[in-house]
């Protein structure tokens, strides 16, 4: 019931929402997520600006981590600005680990001096402190620092705040369809267009760098890949052969990327080395092989393949030469693997009769859980931090990105203003 | 030569009407969309079977024409006019539904060695994407081998997999679901 409301809610804030950016709410949740209490930063010398109102950015941000559970604004029993102002005692008895502090100080340069303080209520001490130098433009990536900073401090993970995120959105019209690839920070503020098409654009994939995307893109009406330098706009056509050219993975150096082609009969997995345009055939099978992802260590794939019939997962050392190894065997379709920064767990989508859901896989068990409800989840992809699974999920009348922690216990959705919005990737660093 | 290719045959398509798991009045917009521009009224289905539910009995009298003329393909009466092929669920086995119209375009291009078709694979939006785009392509290619038995070539067969993104109905029924897991012959 409750979970109905947030989401009839959400509804209504959105539909005033005219800008095109993602909007995240959290509908389910909570449980075990730490207490922080983050006081409105001091300005000085300036007026708040609306886009760059740190000490919201950063509760909003350690919220949609599900780790965190900041008190509201209206809630704060009290509002120090120094350190020499935090009460602890009174801290301690309102159940508080964490309290934040801040300044936002205008510059003579128009630039801003943003100072925050971590204050660790039990030790009765400031734990962390640093100032940044910012401008009007940089004020939203500073907040997220924070948030990165604070977030990694007390759950010893790293922060996923301050990276990027891409997707692909598309529009319907009278004209016909417009599809988008997206990059925007990672609670969807500051959408960028890096390409638009008539055509459909698949597959966004991160380098390991956080310079490149590489995708999919039918714009030549033919299927070809695409890698993409999100600062200079420079894109390079990696794969145009006959047939299928599809499923990009960049391998963990970002030398490599893993695809799909058909160019040989049906669709395998190769290899291609970007330095040298060098194509390797790791998969020979006449059933499907594709959507491979590479492991940790970059010497094995984890793909999909019909090769008992219906998709299934499988692992295979990237010389080829070793059998692929099986793993999944629950269910008729367990698909589009996303291996977790750890190397330990594998996210995939696990169809059963008409409905497809995220579910997890233990290497190390090989047991497998399902993580969400359907009905059509598909394009998993761990944040960098492993905290949480982005994945698209289909809606009513809508296709909108979604998140799940990954005990499946938290859950969030982030849905965009305008049109269908899918294939979400998180990119590890912000280049 | 010349005398085979004017051979017209009046054929009944029995049973072809009433079974095919796929559908009626929606077809003759989803040509338009996909087709944009392209042989859009060409690409629509003929006019018996089109008239959707109960027509059977018309469509078998009026009966279809078959000729491997070069303009047969824009001829609403020829078999030809039909150009869609659909497909069950995570299958890329033409049906048997399908076979005859799919061995007719083959003949068709065995006759008119310059004729050439693009086959889209599509798919229906259920499961990955990735998976969708390659199980489209073997649709697409199951279509080809069948064209190809009939004496088309290589050559004039060319393929496009455009897997779950470009549906041709939006809703997430059984009805729409099973209009978009299809290859389009487009001459």
């Amino acid at each position: 019931m409750i979970k109905k409301i947030i989401i009839l809610l959400f509804c209504l804030s959105f539909t005033s929402v005219a800008q095109a950016v993602l909007k995240i709410d959290i509908t389910e949740g909570f449980e075990g997520a730490l207490p922080i209490a983050v006081i409105p930063f001091q300005w000085t010398g300036a007026k708040k600006v609306a886009n760059g109102d740190v000490s919201s950015i950063i509760v909003s941000d350690l919220a949609r981590s599900g780790k965190f559970s900041p008190v509201a604004e209206k809630d704060l029993i009290a509002r120090p600005q120094k350190l020499a102002d935090v009460h602890y005692k009174t801290w301690r008895i309102a159940g508080m680990d964490h309290i934040v502090i801040g300044s936002v100080t205008a510059q003579a340069d128009g630039s801003y001096k943003v100072q925050f303080r971590l204050i660790d209520i039990l030790k009765a001490r400031q734990v962390l402190g640093y100032s940044f130098s910012a401008t009007n433009k940089t004020l939203r990536d500073v907040s997220h620092q924070i948030s990165d900073y604070i977030f990694t401090h007390i759950t010893g993970l790293p922060g996923a705040f301050a990276t990027r995120i891409a997707y692909v959105t598309s529009v319907r019209s009278k004209a016909g369809t417009s599809s988008r690839l997206q990059v925007s920070d990672t609670d969807g503020y500051n959408p960028q267009t890096l390409l638009t098409s008539d055509q459909p654009i698949m597959s966004p994939a991160w380098s390991p760098d956080g310079s490149q995307l590489a995708y999919v893109s039918f714009e030549g009406r033919q299927a070809e890949i695409f890698t993409h330098n999100i600062r200079t706009g420079v894109r390079k056509s990696r794969s145009k052969f006959p047939g299928l050219n599809g499923s990009p993975a960049w391998s963990p150096d970002g030398k490599k990327l893993a695809l799909t082609l058909s160019k040989d009969g049906n669709p395998d997995i190769y290899i291609l080395t970007l330095a040298n345009n060098k194509l390797q055939r790791v998969t020979n099978h006449w059933s499907i092989d594709t959507e491979a992802v590479w492991t940790v260590d970059g010497k094995s794939i984890i793909y999909t393949s019909s090769r008992s019939g219906k998709p299934q997962l499988y692992r295979q050392s990237v010389t080829g030469k070793a059998k692929p190894e099986r793993l999944t065997f629950e269910g008729r379709y367990n698909a589009s693997a996303s291996v977790s920064a750890d190397g330990k767990h594998v996210a995939y989508v696990h169809g059963e009769g008409n409905t497809y859901r995220i579910a997890v896989l233990d290497l190390a068990t090989k047991s497998s859980r399902i993580l969400t409800d359907g009905p059509l989840d598909e394009s998993p992809g761990y944040a960098p931090n492993n905290s949480m699974i982005l994945f698209a999920s289909q809606e009513k009348h809508n296709a909108v990105l979604a998140a799940v922690s990954v005990d499946g216990r938290q859950k969030q959705r982030l849905a965009f203003s305008d049109g269908e919005v899918r294939e979400p990737s998180w990119a590890a660093v912000r280049y | 030569m010349k005398k085979l290719l004017f051979i017209s045959v009046l054929v009944l398509l029995i049973s072809a009407c009433g079974d095919r798991i796929k559908p009626d009045d929606e077809t003759t917009t989803a040509n338009n969309d996909t087709n944009a521009g392209e042989d859009a009224a060409g690409g629509a289905t003929a006019g018996g079977i089109d008239d959707g539910a109960g027509s059977g009995a018309t469509a078998l009298e009026g009966g279809m024409l078959v000729s491997y003329e070069e303009n047969a393909i824009n001829d609403p009466n020829n078999v030809l006019s039909e150009k869609i092929v659909y497909f069950v669920f995570d299958s890329n086995a033409v049906g048997d539904d399908y076979v005859e119209l799919v061995k007719h375009h083959g003949k068709y291009l065995s006759f008119n060695i310059n004729a050439s078709v693009r086959l889209e694979g599509h798919a229906d939006e259920r499961g990955t994407r990735e998976y969708n785009v390659a199980l489209a392509e073997q649709r697409a290619q199951s279509v080809k081998q069948l064209m190809m038995y009939e004496g088309a070539t290589n050559d004039q067969i060319s393929i496009i997999s455009y897997g779950e993104e470009k549906p041709v109905a939006f809703g997430h029924d059984d009805e729409s679901m099973s209009l978009n897991r299809r290859v389009e012959i487009v001459y």
